[in-house]
């Protein structure tokens, strides 16, 4: 087993420093104007650093653990592994 | 085919693409992306790639590749939930709706999707998790027999697979209207990537990457709501401009009694049609008894989450509606061309339609950077509806065909196989639909208005079934064949003008005729036929199943009183009414 939201915190880094760096140094007066003034990449970069920091944080105070796997639960699974009807 | 109401019943469909359509919109459409927006999406199916490599390796029994080994977080599987049908045909043909019909579209989310959500958690899923079926067909097996099973078994399977063509079509249109790629490229790349990961990770990799689309998707529907209300000048600047360009403002403006939306002149006619026809035959059918959707709450990890896959997926389902609708009312009015075509009222042929919503408002309002996470985010969402699909059609072929009915009594290690070989067949056979659809649009058109038909005698004879322990084996199956027979009757005499309905009548109609009926012709068969004896039906029936087996004891993790089921769904409920009292 592995942690998504790991994952999903390192995609929105990966994606947020992208558009932030897009938005600070390469937004074009066209790209603005389109947008009616707002510096789309610059706001919406921050916001996925923001997203991905709380996804590293949840997965950091919260950490996955392994399921454990007690004889009830494989006693469980026992009957629906022979076929459909059970009963 | 997503929702059932949207597939046969939106005036405009995704498929109506047709090939001179693009001819004419090639140049108008086209996004200027830039390499940098193409690394974007890069990244994105490399993760997804990864994702199914590192999932492979917990799957070691079939149980693992079709339901995830019944071990994941409610979270997650909440999240998959929606996500597994927030696909192509809900983005674009709500967008769509949004354009044309304005905020009577929400009731597609709080009067259809919620209150279905709540009931799936609150009452259903019990039965679902708690007989430990392995799927909606195998638990008409239990309850019902062969009969039954037989008939949804095959009906699903058909269904799935060839909707998997349906998306794979949709994906390939849009990548060649947006970036002109040729259909066959993204027809095959598409169907590569979805078979890659679906068959090394099964559904565990099929959840995940669900999941990932979900917050991609956000990612870019919030910014785009949020930039275009910023251009029209917020909430009043899009409701004056609505007002200024509409005859008919008021209807696009206040969701009830949503006339607009149904056809229905009548206004208390149109109301009954919301809450009967869309909210409770259809959207309680396709929610409560799609197995696509009801297979992530299955690979929930205990009852607990199990039921609070449906009611934690709710509420992000309740608020997504208003960054899906209003950017489709933005486009109607930011969009030049749009705008022209809603003028018109549709007759204008310059290369757009309302299905083109979305796509108008990304190529007008976002820039590089920005425009790569919006590619991505809508392929993200075709490639994970149609993963939905093939991940659903890969199980109940091996559980409920292949080892009910043709090889028997192998070991586990044998079924996995099967499962693995036979998601390649379903890729392979949702490429030749594409390949087919792309030749004959009105097919597929007419294939998706079938499938949905489907849902609505369902529900009735799950209903009928747990509720009523008398229903017999008989009933189930006679039930559904009647019932899908008397949908597919409304629909032919109103195709072939025998019956005269337009705009959502006729689906509201066809549904509901199938649920009356349904039940009915059960209600008959079932007092004239042997009931099976009440030690076979526990568990299975409301009346026979003891309270406290829905109970059970809870690891830390899943216990807390936030996590009551009961509490999510009523909260769930009360944001629904909270949004529609807003938007009335």
């Amino acid at each position: 087993m592995f942690d998504l939201r790991w994952i999903l915190a390192m995609l929105f880094t990966l994606y947020g420093t992208v558009l932030t760096v897009l938005g600070a140094a390469f937004t074009t007066d066209l790209d603005l104007a389109r947008a009616g003034g707002v510096n789309v990449n610059l706001w919406v970069g921050i916001g996925m650093l923001i997203g991905a920091a709380l996804f590293g944080t949840w997965a950091g105070l919260r950490p996955l653990r392994l399921p454990e796997r007690s004889g009830t639960e494989q006693a469980e699974q026992g009957p629906t592994e022979q076929g459909p009807t059970p009963s | 085919m997503k929702i059932p109401a949207i597939s046969n019943v939106a005036p405009q469909q995704l498929t109506t693409h047709q090939p001179a359509t693009h001819q004419l919109a090639d140049a108008g459409l086209r996004l200027n992306a830039r390499p940098i927006d193409y690394a974007l999406l890069a990244v994105y199916f490399a993760v997804v790639l990864g994702i199914g490599a590192l999932a492979r390796r917990s799957v070691s029994s079939s149980l693992d590749f079709f339901l995830s080994g019944r071990s994941l977080p409610a979270w997650l599987t909440g999240l998959a939930f929606i996500s597994a049908n927030l696909g192509a045909v809900e983005i674009f043909g709500m967008t769509a709706n949004g354009a044309q019909f304005g905020v009577p579209t929400f009731h597609y989310y709080w009067i259809g999707a919620i209150p279905a959500m709540v009931f799936l958690g609150l009452v259903m899923m019990p039965f679902y998790y708690g007989s430990k079926v392995r799927s909606v067909p195998e638990f008409l097996l239990r309850r019902f027999g062969r009969f039954a099973h037989l008939v949804n078994g095959l009906s699903f399977a058909v269904a799935q697979v060839l909707i998997a063509g349906v998306n794979l079509y949709a994906l390939a249109t849009v990548v060649n209207l947006l970036l002109g790629w040729p259909l066959w490229v993204s027809i095959v790349a598409a169907a590569v990537i979805v078979l890659a990961y679906t068959t090394l990770g099964g559904l565990s990799a099929a959840v995940y990457n669900e999941v990932m689309q979900f917050f991609v998707i956000v990612a870019m529907l919030v910014p785009l709501t949020l930039v275009g209300l910023h251009k029209v000048g917020g909430w009043h600047g899009l409701t004056d401009r609505i007002k200024a360009t509409n005859n008919d403002a008021a209807a696009q403006l206040h969701s009830w009694p949503g006339s607009n939306l149904t056809g229905i002149e009548n206004a208390a006619l149109s109301v009954i049609g919301i809450v009967f026809g869309l909210g409770f035959v259809l959207s309680f059918g396709y929610w409560t008894t799609n197995f696509a959707e009801v297979q992530r709450a299955l690979a929930a990890r205990n009852t607990s989450a199990a039921r609070r896959t449906p009611l934690i997926g709710a509420y992000p389902k309740a608020l997504i509606a208003l960054v899906i609708v209003i950017p489709g009312m933005l486009a109607a009015v930011l969009s030049p061309e749009l705008a022209a075509y809603k003028a018109s009222d549709g007759t204008l042929k310059n290369g757009v339609t309302y299905n083109n919503a979305i796509e108008l408002l990304i190529r007008d309002l976002l820039p590089t950077g920005m425009l790569g996470v919006a590619i991505t985010g809508l392929l993200a969402a075709f490639m994970a509806g149609m993963a939905a699909n093939v991940s659903s059609f890969n199980t109940v072929f091996t559980y409920d065909l292949w080892q009910a009915y043709v090889v028997k009594d192998r070991p586990d290690a044998y079924y996995l196989r099967v499962g693995r070989t036979v998601t390649v067949l379903g890729c392979a056979i949702a490429i030749g639909t594409a390949f087919i659809a792309s030749g004959y649009n009105n097919i597929m058109d007419y294939l998706q208005t079938l499938f949905s038909f489907f849902n609505a005698p369902l529900f009735a004879t799950f209903i009928l079934g747990m509720f009523w322990k008398r229903t017999t084996p008989m009933a189930g199956g006679v039930g559904l064949i009647v019932g899908t027979a008397a949908a597919v009757t409304v629909d032919q005499l109103n195709r072939h003008h025998v019956l005269h309905m337009s705009g959502q009548g006729p689906s509201f109609v066809a549904a509901s005729a199938a649920f009356v009926l349904d039940i009915t012709v059960s209600v008959v068969v079932s007092l004239v036929t042997e009931p099976k004896p009440d030690r076979e039906l526990a568990g299975l029936v409301w009346s026979l199943t003891p309270r406290q087996t829905h109970r059970e004891a809870l690891a830390p993790e899943d216990s807390g009183w936030y996590r009551n089921p009961v509490l999510l769904g009523v909260g769930a409920l009360v944001l629904a009414t909270v949004l529609n009292v807003l938007f009335w």
